[in-house]
């Protein structure tokens, strides 16, 4: 049976994909074709920016930006075993459609390993996940003693997917190792990060692997209570995973005795009250217990004194996503992907000025060129290539002369940034980057605790003085402040996030350095965003003193009579822009 | 037992130190804002980090365990940095009208500047600032001057159990406070003043001790708390042999822990109306006597009536303001010496 | 009322209760009141200091009646030129609110906002997603009127 599968991912659900699915419904009910076709709404295929998208199996022919009215000629099409070329994806470049799913390039470089299920099953369907191997992995963990499992994930290398890259092996060890009365499971899907989802595709697309992967960590450390920690901002996901819990549970995979085994295991969601730093592993347990998620010194690491006061394991959504991956394919076939220290795949969320945006998951040591230019399809509208920020406001800039660096853990730490969760986003000419420094610290600053001296106030200080750079204002001792601040707020915090907040700052001082002074010294943002650095002027030669501008002005700066060259008054002009746009001669500079 | 190094030097300390105490028993001085011997560790203030050899950032030395073989500086230069960043920072947000604070003189964070030689803060910029709350009897709250430690927090809802205050909001906009800002009559403050005794800075302090005289001309005296038998210690903040306050002593069995009448009920001492010598009743009139003459007088009495009526003709009610050590005396005295078990007490005060 | 108790009932002596219960309750008047919290911090057995710390601590949570629609009124340079002040007070003057506030029946909330980037409008205001440039005050009870009768429907 051919199998319709229907992206029910939260960005193709934006673009109406609901109604393409109820639509090809009642058409396959209309004519009768139900038995042919099996009709699935799924979870992310990854590839948003051409959302809603549709896969048809069993060739994997790859639909795009499908709307509702397609569907009668779609499934004509269909019914006659042919494919409807109109909706296929065009290449770009070459203006060719592309037949099947695998050759489109987007996911021609991906190794989709942990997003296998996403956009197949039906996230709401445990007999789906089932004949997808679901559950497979448990079953084979059962077998094995706790110590056994603990060095299988030793030997895949697997390490910690949510930024700061422990290995999950070692983790797992003290949290075995620590005695007590009560241990945790936690799962970590608070993702926070500006232009990072993949933690909230996974658990809309896969739930039960994220419950696998629980189960397994569980049954290894000898935990039986486990906890999703999932932000109130993602309503499909909680959804999904409560589904897949009750099912999980109805099925004997989640409560007591599982499987015929000794071991007892249940999982609890609670949602964040939004609160970033609630990402932060202690931030997280304090929530769960019901205070101010405020981050608490380590040591006693989680893994010895955790929620509760209990010896608590704490994984985000990616890492027990591999897990059940792991115990699947071997731990020793597991390894051979990716480099020597970083081993799998992993998600980048790809976003920003770039041809394909959505989700890729790669293998480790893939270089940043493959990703950008193959997978991503370049930078879009034909600009020129600046720079990636890679792991959101704990992450630094990356630039071409980083293109073909091998992207793992050590890697980017090297060149000062840090996979963090693994948002890239591309950045062409356009992009300020004294504004996109102080676009991340304005987040930081927001989602600071308030709870250590560093973080609450230095933060606020490298904001200021960002804010008076991109303002005018700033001098050239600002820079040196930024630079030995950043470092004292990196040094000194109590927590990851200050500890990384300044990232953005030192590493866009490090590649971009002049960039920052050309806002001090000369009063100019080269990539011509920082507003009040602009000025607008007429160029007497081009104007043709049509009016336009001068009516479009907000702020009535623009003078000039009929036939007479109009002109910006520079105390009046707001720096809007409004007259450039309008002007049909293109006789408005920015400088 | 452990063995770290501290600036060179070794050390062994039983295991379970954090490095703070390790420094501090071997006459290290760390400097500490938030850190308070007794309340939970929060490691929120930053000042005690210290570098330790093949950690990348610094430690709070607070919050830090001793391990065996730890390589510890105190005062490297990456120390020194960022303690000056965090002076900076705190004086950027704070009301720096030192002339005239209580606390001047007296004050950790001048104390810090002045250790670290931080002058002034490059980072102006915004500034908090709230109105004095006055409305409570017994201490102001100016929290334009408070920098955040917590210890207030800590002290009222783990020591005294009132939970008054908290920290509210987050990020830079975070106020240590009262819910909705209430006055401290609204809320289930005891007026303990403890929160008082622990703020590091002039953000708590007594309404007694407003424009009476600067720290270093007053004299702390330690003394036994006269309310009840705990016999909690305290130090009298004394001026010109007249009492303007009192502040924690940590020496005694109550380690510094205080209520509302040893903290701010002192003011008896002082009333006109307070009997300073004993008085004998003569023809139905009170007349001034010396002890000598006031103690024999009752001691040939209680002879007298032991003699004519026996013991049973005596009842003795003691103080709960006496110290356990005075009641025992007391009941003794009764038991042995007027020969009566008619002893008792008013147990309320 | 009633309901509150409810729910607090339901959350009594469970670990970590808070933050769920301050949810529902939340959900139910749509913010929280000084009354509910003390309600709640009763019910749970908590300081109304610890219930307070934890309730500002978290921006999903609002002390204050929040409008079902939430007005935004630019007060960027170029609307404030073209007049932004005249609007905000019309809208005022219509709502019968202050700039921060929410009216009565819970239909509107008025708030300021730094330049939203549409100066080509102006002066402009928000009303949740929308965007209403070129504004009179003239034109404010008609645009008003829109999100009013949108609600009744």
């Amino acid at each position: 049976m051919k199998e319709i599968l229907v992206c029910g991912g939260t960005g193709c659900i934006s673009g109406d994909s609901r109604l393409v699915h109820d639509a090809l419904e009642q058409e396959l009910s209309r004519q009768g074709l139900e038995a042919e076709f099996k009709l699935k709404y799924t979870g992310c295929h990854g590839f948003c920016e051409q959302g809603p998208v549709i896969l048809v199996t069993p060739k994997d022919n790859f639909y795009c930006k499908v709307a509702p009215q397609d569907v009668p000629n779609l499934i004509h099409q269909l019914k006659e075993g042919k494919v409807y070329d109109e909706l296929l994806y065009v290449e770009p470049t070459t203006n060719e459609r592309i037949l099947t799913r695998h050759d489109v390039p987007f996911y021609k470089k991906q190794q989709r390993l942990v997003l296998k299920n996403c956009g197949i099953i039906d996230p709401e369907n445990i007999d789906d996940y089932l004949s997808s191997c679901g559950y497979k992995s448990l079953q084979k963990v059962l077998k094995l003693q706790p110590e056994q499992v603990i060095q299988e994930i030793k030997t895949s290398g697997l390490r910690g997917r949510g930024g700061g890259g422990f290995p999950t092996g070692t983790k797992w060890d003290f949290a075995r190792k620590s005695v007590a009365d009560n241990k945790y499971i936690i799962c970590n899907a608070d993702e926070g990060d500006p232009g990072a989802f993949m933690d909230r595709s996974l658990s809309e697309g896969d739930p039960h692997a994220v419950l696998e992967g629980m189960l397994i960590a569980g049954y290894a450390i000898g935990a039986q209570e486990g906890y999703i920690y999932i932000r109130a901002e993602y309503p499909l996901a909680v959804k999904r995973l409560s589904i897949a819990i009750e099912q999980a549970k109805a099925r004997g995979y989640l409560g007591k005795n599982l499987l015929g085994s000794k071991f007892d295991f249940s999982i609890k969601i609670k949602q964040g009250a939004g609160a970033f730093v609630c990402g932060e592993e202690t931030a997280l347990m304090e929530s769960i217990q019901g205070n101010r998620g405020m981050p608490r010194p380590r040591p006693p690491y989680p893994a010895v004194k955790g929620l509760w006061d209990r010896p608590s394991n704490i994984n985000n959504v990616e890492t027990l996503a591999n897990v059940p991956v792991i115990m699947e394919m071997g731990s020793e076939r597991y390894a051979q992907i990716g480099t020597e220290k970083s081993k799998g795949t992993k998600i980048f969320a790809l976003t920003g000025k770039v041809n394909n945006t959505g989700l890729a998951e790669v293998p480790m040591g893939i270089t940043l060129r493959e990703v950008v230019f193959d997978i991503g399809g370049g930078v879009s509208d034909g600009k020129k290539f600046k720079a990636v920020q890679i792991g959101g406001p704990s992450g630094g800039c990356l630039t071409e002369e980083h293109l073909d660096l091998p992207i793992d853990y050590d890697s980017l730490l090297e060149a000062g940034a840090m996979m963090g969760s693994g948002g890239l986003v591309v950045m062409d000419e356009s992009t300020c980057m004294v504004e996109l420094a102080r676009f991340f610290l304005s987040f930081s600053r927001h989602e600071s605790c308030g709870k250590c001296t560093p973080c609450r106030e230095g933060n606020t200080r490298l904001l200021e003085i960002l804010q008076r750079i991109v303002e005018g204002n700033g001098e050239m001792e600002d820079l040196d402040r930024l630079q030995s601040l950043g470092e004292n707020i990196i040094q000194s915090s109590l927590c990851g996030l200050g500890q990384t907040a300044p990232n953005p700052i030192l590493s866009t001082l490090k590649y971009f350095r002049q960039e920052y002074e050309l806002h001090v010294k000369n009063k100019v943002c080269p990539a011509g965003v920082c507003k009040a650095l602009l000025s607008y002027k007429v160029m007497e030669d081009k104007c043709k003193a049509c009016g336009l501008c001068k009516k479009s002005c907000p702020t009535e700066a623009i003078t000039g009579e009929k036939k007479q060259a109009h002109k910006i008054d520079v105390s009046k002009c707001a720096q809007c822009g409004v007259c450039m746009e309008k002007c049909p001669f293109d006789a408005i500079i920015r400088g | 037992m452990v063995s770290i190094t501290i600036n060179g030097n070794q050390y062994s300390v039983p295991a379970d130190y954090s490095i703070l105490k390790a420094a501090e028993e071997n006459g290290i001085n760390i400097p500490t804002l938030c850190y308070e011997e007794g309340l939970t560790i929060t490691g929120s203030c930053r000042m005690c980090v210290v570098e330790v050899k093949g950690v990348r950032k610094l430690l709070a030395s607070c919050a830090t365990p001793v391990t065996e073989g730890m390589e510890v500086q105190t005062e490297s230069e990456r120390v020194i940095s960022a303690r000056r960043d965090i002076l900076r920072l705190l004086i950027a947000n704070h009301d720096l009208r030192c002339l005239t604070c209580e606390r001047n003189g007296d004050c950790r964070l001048q104390d810090y500047c002045y250790r670290y030689k931080v002058e002034d803060t490059p980072y102006k910029g915004d500034k908090k600032h709230y109105p004095i709350d006055t409305d409570n009897h017994f201490f102001i709250r100016d929290y334009s001057k408070c920098i955040k430690c917590g210890k207030c927090v800590s002290i009222c809802a783990e020591v005294n159990g009132a939970h008054v205050y908290d920290f509210m909001e987050r990020g830079f906009d975070t106020k240590v406070t009262s819910a909705f800002d209430d006055t401290l009559q609204e809320t289930t403050c005891t007026a303990c003043g403890m929160c008082v005794n622990v703020c590091p800075v002039g953000a708590l302090v007594e309404k007694s001790v407003l424009w009476e005289g600067r720290p270093w001309e007053v004299k702390k005296v330690t003394t036994t708390c006269s309310y009840c038998g705990v016999g909690c210690q305290l130090k009298l903040k004394v001026k010109d042999d007249r009492i303007i306050g009192v502040t924690a002593d940590k020496s005694g069995s109550n380690l510094g822990h205080l209520c509302a009448k040893g903290q701010f009920g002192w003011e008896y001492v002082h009333s006109q109306d307070r009997l300073t010598d004993p008085l004998i009743k003569r023809n139905g009139v009170f007349e001034k006597a010396s002890w000598e003459e006031a103690l024999t007088y009752v001691a040939h009495r209680l002879q007298g009536i032991l003699q004519e009526r026996g013991g049973q003709a005596f009842a003795g009610l003691s103080s709960a303001k006496c110290t356990n050590e005075e009641n025992y005396l007391f009941q003794k005295f009764m038991r042995t010496v007027l020969h009566t078990n008619n002893v008792d007490h008013c147990a309320r005060l | 009322m009633e309901d509150i108790s409810k729910l607090i009932d339901k959350y009594r002596g469970s670990h970590g209760g808070l933050i769920p219960l301050l949810q529902e309750a939340q959900d139910q008047a749509g913010y929280l009141s000084r009354e509910t919290l003390e309600q709640i911090a009763e019910g749970m057995k908590l300081s109304l200091a610890k219930v307070l710390g934890v309730t500002t601590f978290y921006s999903q949570f609002h002390l204050k009646p929040r409008g079902k629609n939430i007005i935004r009124i630019c007060m960027g340079t170029a609307c404030h030129v073209r007049g932004g002040a005249s609007i905000m007070a019309k809208l005022e003057e219509e709502l019968g609110i202050k700039t921060g506030e929410t009216t009565k029946d819970l239909e509107f909330t008025l708030e300021s906002v730094a330049c939203i980037g549409a100066c080509g409008l102006a002066p402009v205001m928000s009303i949740n997603d929308d965007i209403h440039g070129k504004l009179t005050p003239e034109k404010i009870p008609e645009i008003l009127a829109k999100y009013r009768r949108q609600e009744a429907v």
